[in-house]
């Protein structure tokens, strides 16, 4: 094991009262991987993640993320992590120029930094010529990869991706995995839910999530051979029933 | 503090594109000075008398024309049925019955002490004192005039007599405007700025950004920081126009230090919107966080001494005013702009709110949760 960790959990557990929404999972993501985190709905994602990224504190266990610890340092895990959530909360009301300032700014970057870093992400995406424009006017697909991009405004390792492609049509998925892609290449650290099977074919490693357990883990084809599966569709009706 | 900068940048351009708050901070409280503070009054200017003349006699006729000379008075009806004039307070047509029993006049001139009687319906506890006040002084300078008519040479020389003349100070023309117009202005900054803050985070949480902030190092103390800085401006114009308004409209006195004023303002301010931001922490939707802000809002008006003086307030009522910041705000500014209250004469209300706003800003620093 000589590659650098981004994110390791022990036994890590949140229970609300009774009910165990996410019940001791273990597993390392490498650093530079495209690590799939799926699972029905209600099988207990989202709350994990909200451990990961610091907005819920775990009842039990140990997770270490970018180094620092879920339970003790969330502070320092958020200067190293974006995070993109189903309803990329970008301003609806502020145009695209200050949306990317507004997160730079609390961010802390420089008035420098961000300048650099908005005409960056407006050549990339192509977002030069309604850079002035309200988000609220811009297409969905086109708010998706701008709440992608300002999620890395402050070049962070890791990424948590919510479910970032919900309601886009095919064509735009596709280009937004191609950006996915582009930021791994980069060493940097994505982790995605999604609800897409053909997305989790994408990904470098994956894990299925049922009732707060992880019940496979590995990379889409090891996982189709070990379940016999001709896709990810399959292997997914499998574990999920 | 350059992270603040950002935080305040975005909430102006979001204060300044959204078009129904700049109205809310000019046309509202220009339109509530001029409704509340012409309408909103205690003042009794109008008695409706009915008058049951059973004597009809000279002196009851005089004591009549007294009565309806009275340019606060209004005759609804004269009658001679006393079930009648009941009938009249019953269907709220009348506010006082006047009953002048017969041989008032033959009383009188014999000595005997005759009894005018007032029926007075006190709904209206305010209406029924004030209005039979006004009956008895027209009774009591009837009678004097009658003593002296009747026994012309009794022996009240006028040196012996005394004499109560009183000097209305600080409003000496008695103008109700002057009174409300300083008060209604304390609660519309008040309210309006607890409403705005309160409803602005709760907004954010519904939109869900909160959570994109939340995932942010963002610091506690700058984010409710970089929301109170904003709206506490927004308060200080709302507040500047509404001194205008009030100077231009009702010409009301502003004699005391502005400075003074706007500096107590801001500090008033800053509590409310501590208390307005405690809210927004604890409720989910914008419509919890209303019901939320009425809930307190009501009770501050209500125990203000806007419309009801706090000293005729129970002991414990006159107590809890302290924990009102729209009591302390309606006094400072109703001393410094009547009065011409120095710091020295306002210094209780500055300590009070002072704990104030360090009671409901530390709350709302503390409550806000970056993490469940």
């Amino acid at each position: 094991m000589n590659t650098p960790i981004a994110i390791e959990l022990d036994k890590l557990t949140k229970r609300f009262g009774d009910f165990i929404a996410v019940d001791a999972i273990t597993f390392k993501v490498k650093k530079g991987e495209i690590f799939g985190f799926l699972g029905a709905n209600g099988a207990g994602k989202t709350t994990a993640i909200k451990m990961l990224i610091g907005l819920s504190k775990p009842t039990e266990g140990m997770g270490k993320v970018a180094g620092f610890n879920v339970d003790t340092e969330p502070e320092k895990i958020k200067k190293n992590i974006g995070y993109m959530s189903q309803k990329f909360s970008l301003y609806d009301d502020l145009t695209v120029v200050e949306n990317i300032q507004f997160y730079g700014g609390i961010y802390g970057l420089s008035r420098e930094k961000i300048k650099e870093k908005t005409t960056e992400i407006l050549e990339e995406l192509e977002l030069t010529e309604v850079s002035k424009s309200l988000v609220i006017s811009l297409p969905l697909g086109w708010k998706q990869r701008l709440a992608f991009a300002i999620s890395m405004v402050h070049d962070p390792e890791i990424v948590f991706l919510d479910e970032p492609t919900g309601g886009v049509d095919p064509r735009v998925r596709r280009q937004f995995w191609e950006t996915i892609y582009q930021v791994a290449e980069k060493g940097r650290t994505v982790f995605v839910t999604t609800h897409y099977m053909d997305e989790a074919e994408y990904c470098d490693r994956v894990s299925i999530m049922v009732a707060g357990k992880i019940e496979a883990l590995d990379t889409p084809h090891n996982l189709k051979q070990q379940f016999e599966a001709t896709s990810m569709d399959e292997v997914f009706l499998k574990l999920a029933r | 503090m350059n992270i603040l900068a950002y935080i305040i940048q975005k909430e102006f351009i979001q204060i300044i594109r959204n078009k129904a708050i700049l109205p809310m901070m000019t046309v509202l409280p220009i339109v509530q000075l001029i409704v509340l503070s012409n309408a909103a009054s205690n003042e009794v200017k109008n008695v409706n008398v009915v008058v049951v003349d059973m004597d009809q006699s000279e002196s009851s006729r005089t004591l009549n024309h007294k009565i309806i000379a009275n340019d606060r008075i209004t005759l609804v009806a004269t009658s001679f049925n006393t079930n009648e004039a009941h009938f009249y307070l019953q269907e709220n047509t009348s506010d006082i019955v006047i009953e002048i029993p017969p041989d008032f006049e033959n009383d009188y001139i014999n000595g005997k002490q005759p009894k005018i009687q007032l029926l007075v319906n006190a709904t209206n506890g305010q209406q029924a004192i004030v209005g039979s006040g006004y009956l008895k002084a027209i009774v009591a300078s009837f009678n004097a005039k009658l003593i002296q008519k009747v026994i012309p040479d009794i022996s009240i020389s006028k040196q012996s007599n005394t004499t109560i003349s009183s000097r209305y100070w600080y409003n000496p023309e008695l103008k109700y405007t002057h009174f409300m117009a300083p008060g209604i202005l304390a609660q519309l900054t008040a309210l309006l700025t607890i409403i705005l803050s309160a409803m602005n985070v709760v907004r954010e949480r519904e939109v869900g950004t909160i959570e994109q902030i939340n995932v942010t190092p963002l610091k506690k103390w700058q984010f409710i920081l970089g929301k109170l800085i904003p709206f506490l401006c927004i308060g200080l114009v709302l507040f500047t126009v509404g001194i205008i308004a009030s100077k231009l409209i009702f010409s009301i006195p502003i004699l005391g230090n502005l400075p003074l004023l706007f500096g107590y303002t801001t500090l008033n301010i800053i509590a409310v919107l501590g208390l307005g931001l405690l809210i927004s922490n604890f409720a989910d939707t914008q419509q919890q966080a209303i019901f939320v802000a009425f809930f307190f809002i009501i009770i501050f008006v209500l125990m203000s001494g806007l419309f009801t003086p706090i000293d005729s307030m129970p002991k414990w009522a006159q107590q809890l005013t302290v924990g009102n910041p729209l009591a302390h705000f309606i006094s400072v500014s109703r001393k410094v702009l009547m009065k011409g209250s120095g710091f020295w004469n306002i210094r209780f209300e500055f300590l009070y709110t002072f704990i104030l706003a360090f009671i409901f800003n530390g709350l709302a620093v503390w409550s806000y949760k970056k993490q469940v």
